[in-house]
């Protein structure tokens, strides 16, 4: 079965039903869209979760792919091949994720995989990918092993790290409010390297910790967390949670006051996090890694309007659509570049890569480690507006570009094959 | 006879599967994992559809099994068949240390108690995570190539040889539990679900033999867990939560739980539909759920049960 | 001891949503026989559908509105899926339907209202502390404990003094004598679920103030709530709402010293009420073995 993603009408559920109707006649028929005769199309495979927990934050990442892939077949498409991209839910579930990462391999036979909004379907796939040779272009995944100790030649990644998103904040926290810190933190690798990066960098600037508490993912009740802290009297209360559970930990800090009490500051933010916040709970310092409202940046203002116009939902852009914008775009570049689709010869051709301003989308320079595949994007810290309505809900402060925050000692060793 | 035939046939298309299972739109990881689930749900049909026992945390001593393969490869030695034995033996004898506070348990009893052994596992996997991963999972460990003599097996590198080794243990799984199935312990086993009392009345200890079948159970299981961790190289605590073991579950009913080979069937019918509705339609939980729907509705014997009327008729 | 105070009052405060959930489950389960994994479910219909109402009824409509509108969708679903099972004596046929049906209600709620998590806008006037020192008791979980409070006392006198709240009550102790007596047990059936998916909506309601909306936002508290009634014993309402609260208590307390088993701490509690009282605290012998 051979599910053709049409590049025009971008909308999810038409993409869908023409997939299914298309695959339901592909056995019969040859595939309707055909871009240079005789030619194979080029594939890339996206995982992602449309189901479940981060449904929200997969549907951006796969919008923003969609995008990518339009533009790039009307330039010219992949070493003059037309591109298609054939999406999976994994509803972030890493076993699912590794079998669809099989799939999409063996079945599809796609050329290159990318996609994933949670950690672990990032790390499962991350090695489903490397045992087969496929270059994987990580979109979400923050968890430092993906381009660190756990790194491969195969994997590269376009969110930032764990430590870049505490880097990008700590010291506009620090000069504002001081330096006596109570975090609370989700109990994963995620939260633990979050909150590590922080303390280093706190007990750096001369700030004590005044604590740290761990919740479990998907923690519905953060009061006993926020009474500990509490207790603390913090400068800052740093929230390290994402997602639905910041949501929830935001909501009840709001309810209890303590808001009013003293400052919040946390690590990642996202823009659907923040539409789901009610006013109460719409305060505090955050880091975004892309925002839509970038006056002074140019080709910005064009996408977001190429955005809303294909998607009328309302909705806008967030830094999940720009993730599987910039995955797309760059894969197609470094292919482009190797005029090649080998893996490895794409690989060679991605590293040290600088994205071009039409896809980097902001005003710091943005390209491709060589020494462990990380993207160097920029990191928006600033503050959100109380009284903003979606989508105006964030004040960016500072843009400031990755490679001045990021570690040079990943504990990343590149294995490419002899 | 005929059912020598069927078995016959029926190992036939396995044994051929890398070869038609591509043709048709799938691939081997497909096939493989299809009978990995089939060895746990098996398993878990001995306590589940032939003693009468509604465990609901089998995916504990499945997740188990996973973890003691992947530490073993990871931390200790890298070896496939010292991965699969230690594995093996985690799951399995946690089954068998935790049986007597199950045995004595009925019902929903039974499947409460069974969730509450699970859960306690899921939260050590989870919480426990400098050591297994936490959330994340675990990874960076690899299965290793088997060495028999000169002789190398390469599961490591190819999914075709993987398939074989997993078609293999299938193969040992199902011959035992036929064994067991047929021996005075599986007929002792039906007896008891069909009247736990009149077993006691005999004199029966019915309670050792729930706990055996649970032991048995959590063996197979959890052996079906060790190669789950090496199909993609990797293990999370999603294999031991509760929805998987309700999917087990599931599946079983799907296929017929009174019959031998029905949760074979429920496996396939389960993962061939997940895998190929959720690349379809962004709607697949609803065709899932229309599926369990429609099987308690209208084939409450599951799917095996539509071709053997006599069980209808009840 | 401060500290400990604080979290089990808090532990408290989380008890009342499970003993809340469980209620309406523990209603289903004794006089259905159905285990209801489509709890969950109706919980997030009864949240959704007061999100929406909201803009036209206000906050306090829709409070009422919504449950009463999950537990009149509940009517349907029981006369079209869940009736057919009643004569199937395994409970095992019922979890597998209601099953199917938690998976189909998740997705549709996706597809009508989008993946995206929405905000409950609370009225100010429960939405703040109370009092400076013991901010975690906020207007809004007094409210909560209210209405719950309320709800049982309704089901409460229900079930003691109305003519329908005796035929459930007989109903749960010996359906077949009920029967016999004359009394109609399919419509009988039909209202308790009724009732049941009305609580879940309920709850389902008041956690989203503190939760916000999702589609899978029923799935972490179905769990707790199964874990209430088996503590509790299955068969008595009683020991439901009496089990969410120890549930909620224990997790609240553990928290104290040791944060990382607050959750696995209520399975444990189920473990050792099942291995020392078989059938939990007020449950009655026979049911569901």
């Amino acid at each position: 079965m051979k599910k053709l993603i049409v590049p025009k009408g971008l909308d999810r559920r038409t993409v869908l039903k023409t997939g299914a109707a298309l695959g339901a006649t592909a056995v019969f028929s040859p595939p309707i869209l055909t871009y240079a005769q005789g030619e194979t199309p080029v594939k890339i495979g996206m995982h992602d979760p449309f189901t479940g927990t981060y449904a929200a934050e997969g549907e951006s990442e796969r919008r923003g792919a969609l995008m990518a892939l339009a533009e790039v077949n009307k330039k010219g498409g992949i070493n003059g091949r037309k591109v298609e991209l054939v999406t999976e839910d994994e509803g972030a579930n890493a076993g699912i994720a590794a079998q669809k990462a099989h799939k999409l391999i063996e079945q599809d036979k796609v050329n290159f995989l990318m996609g994933a909004v949670s950690s672990a379907t990032a790390l499962s796939v991350n090695q489903v990918a490397h045992d087969k040779g496929v270059l994987y272009m990580v979109t979400g995944g923050h968890t430092d092993p993906v381009t660190g100790t756990q790194c491969h030649w195969t994997t590269f990644r376009i969110c930032t790290t764990t430590y870049m998103l505490a880097a990008g904040l700590a010291g506009t926290l620090y000069k504002k409010f001081g330096g006596k810190w109570y975090f609370i933190t989700p109990d994963y690798a995620f939260g633990h390297t979050l909150q590590g990066s922080y303390a280093k960098l706190l007990k750096g600037m001369g700030g004590t910790v005044l604590g740290n508490s761990l919740s479990p993912l998907g923690t519905t009740d953060y009061s006993s967390y926020l009474i500990k802290a509490q207790q603390s009297k913090p400068d800052v209360l740093v929230l390290l949670v994402d997602g639905q559970d910041l949501v929830n930990c935001m909501k009840q800090a709001a309810q209890f006051g303590l808001t009013k009490k003293f400052p919040i500051g946390g690590g990642l933010s996202e823009l659907e996090v923040l539409r789901a916040l009610p006013r109460e709970a719409k305060l505090g310092w955050w880091t975004l890694e892309w925002y839509w409202d970038q006056p002074k940046t140019p080709h910005v203002k064009e996408w977001v309007a190429a955005y809303r116009k294909a998607y009328t939902d309302g909705s806008y852009p967030s830094a999940r659509t720009w993730f599987g914008y910039a995955g797309l775009h760059a894969i197609a570049l470094g292919a482009n570049k190797a005029k090649s689709l080998e893996s490895v010869k794409v690989a060679k051709a991605l590293e040290g890569l600088e994205l071009p301003p039409e896809v980097k989308l902001q005003p710091n320079k943005v390209y491709f480690r060589d020494f462990d595949h990380q993207l160097m994007s920029s990191e928006f810290p600033g503050e959100i507006i109380q009284d903003g309505k979606y989508p105006n809900v964030f004040k960016v402060a500072d843009i400031v570009p990755g490679d001045k925050i990021a570690l040079k000692d990943t504990g990343c060793k590149l294995d490419y094959p002899a | 006879m005929t059912r020598l035939i069927s078995v016959g046939v029926m190992w036939i298309i396995l044994i051929l599967l890398p070869w038609w299972l591509p043709m048709i739109g799938g691939y081997t990881a497909l096939g493989s994992k299809v009978l990995i689930y089939a060895i746990a749900t098996m398993g878990l049909n001995l306590v589940l559809g032939f003693t009468g026992g509604l465990s609901f945390g089998q995916a504990a001593y499945f997740g188990l099994g996973a973890y003691g393969a992947g530490m073993t490869l990871k931390y200790l030695a890298l070896s496939t068949p010292l991965a699969i034995l230690i594995g093996t033996l985690v799951g399995g004898l946690a089954a068998t240390i935790l049986g007597p506070l199950v045995m004595r348990r009925r019902g929903i009893y039974f499947a409460m108690i069974t969730i509450a052994i699970g859960q306690l596992f899921y939260f050590v996997m989870v919480r426990w995570n400098n050591v297994t991963g936490g959330e994340d999972g675990l990874a960076g460990f690899g299965r290793q190539d088997i060495h028999l003599g000169p002789a190398v097996i390469p599961i490591s590198s190819s999914g075709d040889a993987f398939y074989y080794l997993v078609l293999l243990g299938f193969t040992v799984a199902v011959a035992i539990m036929w064994v067991i199935l047929q021996s005075p312990l599986g007929h002792t086993w039906v007896a008891i679900r069909e009247n736990r009392r009149r077993m006691e009345f005999l004199g029966i200890r019915v309670e050792r033999y729930v706990w055996a079948a649970f032991a048995i159970a959590g063996f197979i299981t959890a052996f079906a867990g060790t190669l789950n961790a090496m199909l993609f190289n990797f293990t999370s605590p999603q294999d031991l939560h509760w929805i998987l073991s309700g999917n087990f579950v599931i599946m079983i009913i799907l296929g017929g739980m009174r019959s031998f080979f029905g949760p074979l069937i429920g496996v396939i019918i389960f993962v061939v539909a997940q895998d190929y509705l959720s690349s379809v339609t962004g709607n697949w939980m609803t065709f899932i759920g229309m599926i369990f729907v429609c099987i308690v509705l209208l084939f409450p014997r599951g799917v095996l049960g539509i071709f053997n009327r006599r069980a209808e008729a009840i | 001891m401060e500290l400990l105070l604080f979290n089990a009052f808090n532990g408290l405060i989380q008890g009342v949503f499970y003993a809340l959930m469980a209620l309406g489950l523990a209603l289903i389960l004794s006089l259905n026989s159905v285990i209801n994994m489509a709890h969950g479910g109706f919980l997030v219909i009864g949240a959704y559908l007061a999100y929406t109402l909201i803009p036209y009824l206000g906050f306090w409509g829709a409070l009422i509105v919504g449950p009463v509108l999950a537990g009149v969708i509940g009517l349907i679903v029981e006369r079209i899926l869940i009736r057919p099972i009643y004569k199937r004596v395994d409970p095992i046929y019922s979890l597998l339907l209601t099953f199917g049906l938690a998976l189909i209600i998740e997705d549709m709620t996706r597809t009508i209202w989008g993946p995206q998590g929405l905000p409950l806008e609370v009225p100010d006037i429960i939405n703040s502390p109370v009092s400076e020192v013991y901010f975690f008791i906020t207007g809004y979980r007094l409210f909560v404990m209210g209405v719950t409070a309320a709800a049982a006392i309704g089901l409460y006198l229900l079930l003691r003094y109305t003519l329908l709240g005796i035929r459930i009550r007989a109903g749960i102790r010996d359906l077949e004598t009920t029967a016999a007596l004359g009394v109609n047990i399919y419509k009988l059936r039909a209202l308790n679920f009724g009732f049941g998916c009305i609580f879940a909506g309920l709850a389902g309601v008041l956690a989203a103030g503190v939760l916000g909306l999702t589609p899978p936002m029923g799935n972490s508290l179905i769990m707790p709530s199964f874990v209430a009634i088996i503590i509790g014993g299955v068969g008595s309402l009683f020991g439901a709402v009496l089990g969410g609260l120890i549930i909620g208590l224990a997790a609240g307390v553990v928290t104290t010293y040791y944060p990382a088993a607050s959750e696995a701490v209520i399975y444990l509690m189920m473990l050792i009420v099942l291995v020392v009282r078989p059938r939990g605290l007020f449950g009655e012998e026979g049911l569901f073995e």
